[in-house]
């Protein structure tokens, strides 16, 4: 019998007022894959980790992820998946180690999980100062830590390595890299270097799927393509199937 | 995970964030003591009794907790932790269980300033033991209500631009009915004529208030959360 899917998407659109964000998505991700989402700025890259995420919901189309549909059954995939976005999700005012122990509690981990990743990321001499004595690269550290303490089997990064320096973006790869076994979304606007590590490649544009195949079947070329005079996100939702079946 | 232990991990969140850098406390509780100051100067009085008393007492402390709500939010709206709470396998409920909470025991610590602060400044007759503890009642009951409101519309401020608008033109009209009972069940603690006991029906609206908008307030909290 064939595994489920982590991801399955069928005409998943999100609209934001009259805007359409997301029109009919349509794709298919198997468990330990990774997808890398490609486009200009709204082109909807943000806004599909959010609907993956349970923290938008869908307007129209079905999504179902790690097996269960959502948003009926977000609950059930809440606390397997980790996001790591442009935003640390992380209180300034409170240490690395108060952060990371808050989300601990709240998805019921032990405390040793997060000495753990502090090492892992190599903080623990900082990691009882506030954040915002944090520079960007290590708050980014702490925002990982944080998207994979509850060892979720669905990553959604957006964009992971955008504030770490070389030496960092090393330290963070066996937490958030392939190596990490996850299945994993991520966004990326380096066409050479988010093809390198995908299975999967989509190409995102004004919402619509411009490209989606498999990321062998892909060159760079065409990626930058994705970036050549953008189009205005759509205004209305489209009525033709943009998305395929890889 | 167990809402108990969602909620306790909240609430220290709370607490944590309130002792590394206070803002809500302080804010409040200084408020109160200006507005006091402003009172004894705008009634040209050195003390109050009675139903004007309740009523500078009451009005002063709700326009704090206002501001107190005004806050809640603010650092989960501006620094992802409404993504991060909504991230983990836990009712949405809980976050306004916690939030009730920590905004009512931060209503108490304020009051623990600014009711001392009342007495000093304007209270005309002195307070008893008896008298502390039948106020201390009503400020209990009342901090419920207000506690509920302000988390319950303090979570719909925050998402709107205006929030420092909204959440008073909201919530001050649903306190009036905790502001009246708390006034008139505070009035005759606070008369010169001598302490008088609670007014049992005004006490009874307090408790009814507190249940009826309790239930409704953690019935609909879990909407305000969607996008």
């Amino acid at each position: 019998m064939a595994a489920t899917p982590a991801i399955e998407l069928a005409g998943l659109t999100r609209r934001y007022g009259e805007r359409v964000a997301l029109d009919e998505l349509t794709l298919t991700l198997e468990e330990g894959r990774t997808l890398v989402v490609f486009g200009p700025n709204g082109a909807g890259k943000t806004t599909l980790l959010r609907v993956l995420a349970t923290l938008l919901r869908p307007h129209a189309g079905t999504a179902r992820i790690l097996g269960r549909d959502i948003p009926q059954e977000s609950w059930a995939v809440r606390g397997k998946i980790g996001l790591l976005t442009h935003e640390p999700l992380l209180y300034r005012d409170l240490s690395a180690r108060d952060n990371l122990r808050f989300h601990a509690r709240l998805h019921g981990i032990g405390l040793d999980r997060i000495e753990e990743l502090l090492d892992a990321v190599r903080l623990p001499g900082r990691a009882d100062d506030p954040l915002h004595a944090y520079s960007r690269g290590m708050v980014q550290r702490v925002a990982v830590c944080r998207a994979v303490l509850h060892d979720p089997p669905l990553l959604l990064l957006d964009e992971p390595r955008a504030n770490l320096d070389p030496a960092a973006a090393e330290l963070v790869e066996p937490l958030i890299g392939a190596a990490s076994g996850r299945t994993r979304v991520l966004t990326s606007h380096d066409p050479a270097g988010g093809l390198a590590e995908a299975d999967l490649a989509l190409g995102l544009r004004g919402g619509r799927t411009a490209l989606l195949a498999g990321a062998a079947e892909v060159d760079a070329a065409a990626i930058g393509a994705l970036y050549a005079d953008a189009p205005p996100p759509a205004r209305t939702a489209g009525t033709a199937r943009t998305g395929a079946r890889p | 995970m167990s809402s108990g232990a969602a909620i306790a991990a909240l609430l220290r969140k709370e607490l944590l964030l309130e002792r590394r850098v206070p803002q809500v406390i302080p804010g409040m509780a200084l408020f109160s003591v200006v507005t006091y100051v402003v009172f004894r100067f705008g009634l040209d009085r050195t003390s109050v009794e009675g139903s004007l008393a309740a009523g500078v007492l009451w009005v002063t402390l709700l326009f704090a907790a206002m501001l107190g709500a005004n806050r809640l939010y603010v650092t989960d709206h501006e620094e992802g932790g409404f993504d991060g709470f909504l991230l983990a396998p836990v009712d949405r409920t809980t976050l306004f269980v916690a939030k009730a909470l920590a905004f009512g025991l931060f209503l108490v610590l304020v009051e623990i300033v600014a009711v001392p602060a009342f007495a000093v400044l304007l209270l005309g007759p002195g307070l008893g033991a008896a008298e502390v503890g039948r106020l201390a009642a009503v400020l209990a009951l009342a901090d419920v209500g207000i506690a509920v409101i302000g988390t319950l519309v303090g979570a719909l401020a925050i998402q709107t631009r205006a929030r420092d608008l909204i959440l008073p033109l909201i919530a001050l009209p649903m306190l009036v009915p905790v502001i009246i009972s708390a006034a008139k069940a505070t009035a005759p603690v606070l008369a010169a004529s001598g302490a008088g006991g609670l007014p049992g029906r005004w006490i009874a609206l307090l408790c009814l208030y507190d249940l009826v908008f309790g239930l409704l307030a953690y019935a609909v909290f879990d909407f305000l959360l969607e996008d």
